[in-house]
């Protein structure tokens, strides 16, 4: 396959950036869209240019650390797909590609195509936590036995892997759905019930102190979340929240 | 030669730890708050240790390479995490979970250090579900199980293909906790470059900050590494692309002893390589050996005509398919161990039977499984007459909602559905059972310096079992180290800060920049991936699923030929004062380029087939694994004396009171 490439090139937080534009040949279509940048890092180097910087560990699709935005679609065209997850066989021979970083005030960009996403660490770090010590000795797991369907959705909510698709997707920058997904996770759980009240008006509060937008419900977030994190966890958040509120 | 101090306490097996509990000595909670510990690595080791150090009232500051502690490869663990709950009441115990694991590892591995972990294995159900770690759950609300290779009871907890991921966010909300208390300070996108030793005591790291390239001096009075295992020396394995042997490689230089680095996983089942640009490769969870069965061909024409595309798998008829671990293991059939499983694929592949392009591959067929739940759902379900195309429609439900996401990750992959043509896979680089040697209080041959999780070689000899690593990471990080490290700091409670300007500290960092500065001024003919596929190469050929002494030496020859073209050929753009991901993979292989050598030497001087370590010159008459215990029941522990070949051998003897040594049979 040949690829045309158009990639954001910035040096650094301070400086401006640019479209840089590459052309790539003998792409195979079983390479992982991660791989194809390794060939086109491979042949930036021979040429003694600086390679394009991204972010990237697992290259499984769980750890999160991997971004960008594809043609216009943060994690690009594939449903329920992170980056490193997505195949050149999603493209034609031929077909041009924009890569960018994620965009949204609160992820400032750092080099190319890599942003700071600790704002996500901080939001976790006002309240995602069921106080209890590790230390202690806590209960016999099977003492307190828990319905299914609220084990599941309580799981489907913690499959969250914090890579804010979900910002970059929105038109605000809104960081609910990931916001949501904490602390519908402990909502759901009877261990995290204790702290419910507490733990929603501190991560809402954060989440607002790092200049994330608001919600505005138009559900980009989801459509474009690679984990399929439901907007209920929203709705769920937005309950949690009013409820807390009112108890002061 | 030294001899090893374990430091096994004395008295029976099952009554070592809480005797040893209570005959440590303790720091006083006034005092924990004068001492700094550093922990290197935030993967299930290493969050869970900070969480409780700083619970406990120490002050810590945690590294990681990522841009947050939550994405360390813990992450992407699959399958389960092993206890000895015995919920589903077959069997299970302490003592079983303690004798599996130490028959898995191929009595390779220290008893005390194993039956400590099966008795602590229960709390961490107990802490993971306290803190609202999600596992799977039966309708009446209880803990549901599964079972994993190389074992014959249901032990293993799990959620759904994700229980790695479900326990570090549980061990990272606990590290939040912490740092929002102000007892934990967490420095991200920074990477350990060196241990620093005062008076011959762990002391503190040279660390780089990976964004503004930055060299920094950080002191503690205890040093934690809980920085993972060695794999990606092969290049091509299941380990994030990031992972590397850096810390662990740096305090080997200062002083620390490397257990058994020939002790590497081979997990059997992953998706095979596809092509050159390979840049990682993707595990398949041992769980789908719960239900999925491994075949060939039986025939050579049959798979000469698949790897050519004539043929289709699902136009062998059953009788012409061979499920070689059915019929050479009966007992354990397609549940055998790792390493087992590896060999015996790999000598189908080697005999002609291999089933993708390259005949590197070999089936894992869910069909048969798929009909058996859908009978079964079919016949609770009222449709007792149901014809085939339903059962099968049923069976896939059931088998899509046990491992869904494994088989959308496979089909993403390979561009095949699983549900209607079996799966390809083949064995790669998975785990690293070697390691920084440690005591019985996880402490180095430096005092002060201390490994945990994958980072150490304790647990699992020569072998690990399926979900017995996230039981060690947590075991290790919330029950182990944080009492055992207190004996060695009790010593501490009056020496005040560490001074990072003291002269072991400008030395160390002065090191620190001149190999940086060394890694810049390569000629420019290669790139540092060029390195890292040519090591990989000699270590997969050399070093992998078989070896034998003349391609382990020439491996040792190599391996020291490459590195020299390294330091003088290697080309990175850029500067050292930025941001610059090309000198981070540099450093990281060049540390690979030295314990790829030990490797190879640990490998030639053990003389025997053990666990994932299999010598061509040791094997029985029908090709299993033959091991040495009167020569090589030791662990061999290397010191390091300038080049990874003048490396100097400890043995530390393993001494086995409570088991008795077999030929490890599955049959």
């Amino acid at each position: 396959m040949k690829i045309h490439l158009k990639v954001w090139r910035q040096q650094n937080a301070q400086s401006k950036g640019y479209f840089e534009s590459y052309d790539l040949d003998h792409i195979e279509p079983d390479m992982s869209f991660l791989e194809m940048l390794d060939v086109l890092n491979e042949s930036l180097i021979d040429q003694g240019k600086e390679p394009v910087e991204f972010d990237h560990d697992c290259r499984e699709g769980i750890c999160g650390m991997c971004s960008m935005v594809i043609n216009g679609k943060p994690h690009g065209p594939q449903k329920l797909t992170t980056t490193c997850q997505l195949h050149m066989r999603s493209f034609k021979d031929g077909d041009s590609i924009t890569i960018e970083p994620f965009r949204a005030k609160a992820f400032p960009v750092i080099k190319d195509l890599i942003v700071d996403r600790s704002a996500f660490d901080r939001i976790q770090q006002s309240g995602g936590y069921i106080s209890v010590n590790t230390s202690g000795r806590p209960v016999d797991a099977n003492a307190i036995p828990i319905e299914k369907e609220s084990a599941d959705a309580s799981f489907n909510a913690a499959t969250c892997i914090g890579c804010g698709a979900c910002v970059a997707a929105c038109k605000n920058a809104s960081a609910m759905l990931f916001t949501s997904a904490k602390v519908s996770q402990y909502a759901l759980l009877p261990q995290g019930r204790v702290e419910a009240n507490t733990r929603v008006l501190n991560m809402v509060k954060q989440m607002d102190l790092e200049g994330f937008g608001n919600c505005t419900n138009t559900g980009a977030c989801e459509i474009e979340c690679p984990k399929g994190i439901s907007l209920e966890n929203i709705a769920r958040l937005n309950r949690e929240y009013l409820g807390a509120v009112a108890k002061g | 030669m030294a001899t090893l101090d374990s430091k096994v306490p004395k008295g029976p097996l099952a009554e070592k730890w809480s005797k040893h509990k209570n005959d440590i000595k303790l720091v006083n909670p006034a005092n924990k708050r004068n001492i700094d510990i550093i922990v290197v690595g935030t993967g299930l080791a290493g969050a869970s240790a900070s969480a409780t150090l700083a619970e406990l009232g120490y002050n810590v500051k945690t590294f990681c390479y990522q841009d947050s502690p939550r994405r360390a490869h813990s992450i992407a663990a699959q399958g389960g995490v092993n206890a000895a709950k015995n919920y589903q009441g077959d069997g299970d115990s302490v003592y079983r979970l303690f004798y599996d694991t130490i028959k898995g590892g191929d009595y390779r591995s220290r008893e005390a250090n194993v039956h400590r972990l099966a008795e602590v294995s229960t709390n961490i159900i107990d802490q993971c579900v306290a803190q609202g770690v999600p596992f799977a759950r039966e309708y009446g609300g209880l803990l549901d199980n599964r079972s994993f290779g190389g074992v014959q009871v249901s032990r293993t907890f799990y959620a759904k293909g994700q229980t790695g991921q479900q326990l570090l966010l549980g061990a990272y909300s606990a590290m939040n906790r912490q740092i929002q208390r102000g007892k934990i300070k967490s420095y991200t996108r920074h990477e350990m470059m060196d241990l620093v030793l005062v008076d011959g005591k762990a002391r503190g790291i040279i660390a780089r900050d990976l964004v503004s390239g930055e060299i920094e001096r950080h002191g503690a009075h205890a040093v934690v590494l809980a920085t993972g295992g060695y794999g990606n020396v092969f290049f091509l394995s299941t380990y994030c692309m990031g992972a590397n042997v850096m810390a662990a490689w740096r305090a080997h230089r200062r002083g620390a002893y490397f257990a058994n680095p020939c002790f590497t996983q081979i997990h059997p089942t992953c998706i095979p390589v596809s092509g050159d640009h390979q840049s990682k490769l993707t595990l398949m969870s041992e769980s789908l050996r719960n239900d999925g069965r491994i075949w060939v061909p039986k025939n050579l024409e049959d798979a000469k005509a698949i790897r050519e595309g004539r043929l289709k798998p699902v136009q062998i008829a059953e009788e012409d398919r061979d499920y070689f671990l059915e019929r050479r293991y009966p007992a354990f059939g397609n549940l055998v161990p790792r390493d087992v499983a590896s060999r015996a694929a790999k000598e189908r592949c080697d005999a002609g039977h291999g089933v993708n392009k390259t005949g590197e591959a070999v089936y894992l067929d869910f069909d048969s499984a798929i009909m058996r739940y859908g009978r079964e759902k079919a016949n609770t379900s009222g449709l007792k007459d149901a014809d085939d195309k339903t059962v099968r429609a049923l069976g896939e439900k059931i088998v899509e909602a046990k491992y869904g996401n494994l088989f959308q990750m496979y089909e993403k992959i390979a561009d095949e559905n699983p549900y209607k043509t079996p799966m390809k896979i083949y064995p790669a680089v998975h785990y690293a059972m070697g390691g920084l040697w440690v005591d019985y209080n996880l402490m180095t041959t430096i005092p002060g310096c201390y490994a945990a999780g994958e980072a150490n070689f304790s647990d699992h000899g020569a072998n690990r079992l399926g979900a017995s690593a996230l039981m060690q990471g947590l075991a290790d990080g919330y029950f182990v180290l944080p009492y055992t490290i207190g004996d060695y700091l009790a010593d501490d409670i009056q020496t005040g800060a560490i001074d990072t300007q003291s002269a072991e500290f400008d030395q160390a960092e002065k090191a620190v920049r001149e190999k940086l500065e060394r890694l810049m001024s390569g000629s420019g003919t290669h790139s540092v991936d060029y390195y890292h596929k040519k090591l990989g190469k000699i270590m997969w050929n050399k070093c992998g699923m078989s070896r034998n002494a003349k391609e382990l030496q020439e491996a040792i020859d190599e391996i020291a030929a490459l590195r020299k073209d390294f330091y003088k050929n290697v080309r990175i753009p850029g500067s050292a004062d930025t941001k610059n991901q090309e000198l981070e993979k540099a450093g990281r292989v060049a540390d690979f380029l030295e314990l790829g050598e030990l490797f190879a030497l640990d490998a030639l001087n053990r003389n025997e087939s053990c666990g994932g370590h299999f010598r061509e010159e040791c094997q029985t008459e029908d090709g299993e694994a033959l091991r040495d215990d009167e020569n090589y029941r030791y662990v061999a522990a290397w010191e390091f004396k300038g080049e990874p070949k003048d490396a100097v051998l400890h043995k530390e003897e393993l001494v086995y009171e409570n088991i008795e040594l077999k030929t490890r049979s599955y049959k």
